[in-house]
């Protein structure tokens, strides 16, 4: 089986995704993550405005198999959640790096991200 | 009896009762009947109603009502309940004659002079619990096996800090109860996880590795929960106490043990008793449970208060040990629970007690002998974990299929897709033959298959996915 794995995000060992946006940083979980975790039925999110250190507990993921810490790949400012996923946590497993998105961060070092998986080595991570 | 059928090693025919076949269940009985009688109150107007929703059927009614209820249900005395760690042996139902007797009615606010026959029953079964367990001192006041773990852990705090002794870590086995992880996090420790041998035992140089002056408190199951024995109990012992920790004994395999090792024998310091487990009173759910928690004699003055003991005099009082840690619970427990345990270990008395272990041993080693999944290690205590070659859950819900409840699945993670199986001292060879003779056809059918059961069973295969992100928490919610 293979998982989405877009070239221009950055990854973390753990399984989260971070991307530039125009406004700042959106972060979710990858679609192997999701498939791992199978239906997911509950999302806890942090308060906009917390600043998060990179490997930092952010928020949990409770699906009918397991529950799953999740961390902050880099470090910043809680400028929104995706508070669409209290409501349908399903989007996390239909559209992991879209509509599944968690969180968007600002005041993010643009450097800390070079510490991250690129594509090519999350992808090795996974096989 | 009905166990002479053609081929012994086919499972038995089963049919679960189902009384309507279009998805809906037994109705409520105000959906049998809506009659409506006026109410008439001295209370005030703005609390209470003039009218109450009371449904008036006749007694045959209401009787099968509850007897539908209970055929679409499976429990204990419906067949075999292998819920592995869980222990759900046969309570006999004399203990529930002794509880109900008009002696045992007392109010708890009696003074000791007044209730001098419960605080000798009490006295005599912490007593007898110290015994079996090889402790010195035993509270019988947590209200379960997890709160146990916690008033044990406790325990373990307040003895450190009298010893101006400031350790921050518990140590837990990856093969442990999810209980002694939350137990020790509640209590404000952080948890370290050690990781089993090739083996699924604790590896000494593993635990050397983790053990430090942070060190508080190793929580050990023994057997485990892959139902092994660990052979090198006493030098994981001196392992843990050399660093100035404490170690503390999960009684959730207890049934294994009885009359043939002792966890103060093995150099643990704190145990639980799960009575609803290893003594045959009422499991959760429909508890109240009651989990005892024992102590070597350096730990007895912390307690928590009241405890009991035997005058010079041959009477019996409460009283507060020295540094006790407080109450955990009111009164002296479910005291009702404490009366069926000790009416269970009286009625077996030592010999009967060691036949009870001997017999949930065996048990589990001949349904481990006779199954086709394969089982990766062994020899077994009172439970064996074998590796389903398919989803375990799908297996689970298959196997409700030919009339026996399955065993615990998934855990411990360390086996694949694990099964694990607790047939318990109370089954006879023929049920263990039925119970190992639907693991057998389950295992020789094909994904389709398992994927859609349970077929035969009242409720069908429930929608986990729905049910969890759209949970309908109260009744009100079924009008929906």
């Amino acid at each position: 089986m293979t998982f989405e794995v877009p070239d221009e995000f950055r990854y973390t060992e753990s399984h989260e995704w971070v991307a530039e946006t125009d406004d700042g940083y959106r972060v979710g979980i990858t679609d192997f993550a999701q498939d791992e975790l199978g239906d997911i039925v509950f999302v806890e999110l942090p308060d906009e405005g917390e600043e998060l250190a990179a490997g930092d507990e952010f928020g949990v993921v409770e699906s009918i198999k397991a529950v799953s810490d999740i961390y902050a790949p880099v470090s910043g400012t809680v400028a929104a959640v995706n508070e669409a996923l209290f409501d349908a946590p399903e989007l996390v497993n239909d559209d992991p790096y879209g509509e599944g998105w968690m969180l968007e961060l600002t005041d993010v070092d643009a450097d800390e991200l070079d510490g991250l998986l690129d594509a090519d080595a999350y992808e090795a991570q996974t096989e | 009896m009905s166990d002479e059928r053609a081929d012994e090693s086919a499972p038995a025919p089963y049919e679960q009762a189902r009384w309507h076949d279009d998805g809906t269940y037994e109705p409520l009985l105000s959906e049998k009947d809506d009659t409506t009688v006026a109410v008439s109150s001295s209370l005030p107007d703005d609390l209470t109603r003039d009218e109450l929703e009371l449904p008036a059927l006749p007694e045959p009614e209401v009787a099968r009502h509850y007897t539908r209820l209970s055929q679409m249900n499976y429990g204990i005395e419906s067949g075999p309940f292998p819920l592995g760690s869980c222990t759900m042996k046969y309570n006999p139902k004399f203990t529930e004659d002794v509880a109900a007797h008009p002696g045992a009615q007392i109010h708890p606010l009696r003074a000791d002079a007044d209730q001098q026959g419960v605080l000798e029953l009490l006295s005599e079964l912490q007593d007898a619990l110290a015994s079996i367990g090889g402790m010195d001192a035993v509270t019988l006041q947590p209200p379960a096996g997890a709160a146990g773990e916690f008033t044990g852990i406790l325990v373990a705090r307040a003895y450190h800090e009298a010893n101006d002794d400031d350790r921050s870590e518990v140590i837990v086995p990856d093969t442990a109860h999810g209980t002694n992880f939350a137990s020790a996090a509640m209590a404000g420790y952080d948890v370290v996880e050690l990781p089993s041998d090739d083996d699924g035992r604790v590896e000494l140089e593993a635990l050397e590795a983790a053990v430090s002056d942070e060190t508080a408190l190793l929580m050990l199951t023994n057997p485990n929960t892959l139902g092994l024995f660990e052979r090198d109990i006493t030098d994981i012992a001196d392992v843990v106490h050399d660093a100035g920790g404490l170690l503390y004994y999960d009684g959730a395999n207890l049934n294994s043990l009885l009359g043939k090792a002792r966890p103060g024998d093995m150099g643990f310091d704190i145990m639980h008793f799960n009575l609803h487990k290893t003594f045959a009173t009422p499991h959760g759910g429909g508890g109240p449970g009651q989990g005892p928690i024992g102590v070597v004699s350096e730990l007895a003055e912390f307690l928590p208060n009241p405890q009991i003991r035997e005058r010079a005099d041959g009477t019996y009082e409460r009283y507060a040990p020295d540094r006790n840690i407080g109450r955990v619970h009111e009164f002296l427990g479910n005291w009702l629970v404490l009366v069926k345990a000790y009416a269970y270990i009286l009625r077996h008395g030592d010999e009967g007690l060691e036949n009870v272990s001997e017999m949930a041993v065996l048990n589990a080693n001949y349904v481990a002998s006779q199954i086709e999944y394969e089982v990766p290690y062994g020899p077994f205590h009172h439970e064996f974990v074998a590796s389903a070659d398919a989803d375990a859950a799908d297996v689970a819900k298959r196997m409700l299929d030919y009339g026996v409840h399955p065993p615990t699945t998934k855990w411990p993670e360390i086996v694949d897709e694990a099964l694990m199986t607790e047939p318990t001292e109370t089954e006879t060879k023929s049920r263990l033959d039925d119970l190992a003779a639907a693991f057998n056809a389950v295992a020789s059918e094909d994904e389709d298959a398992l994927a859609s059961a349970p077929n035969r069973t009242t409720a069908r295969r429930i929608d986990q996915v729905t049910a969890a992100r759209n949970p309908r928490l109260s009744w009100h919610a079924l009008d929906d």
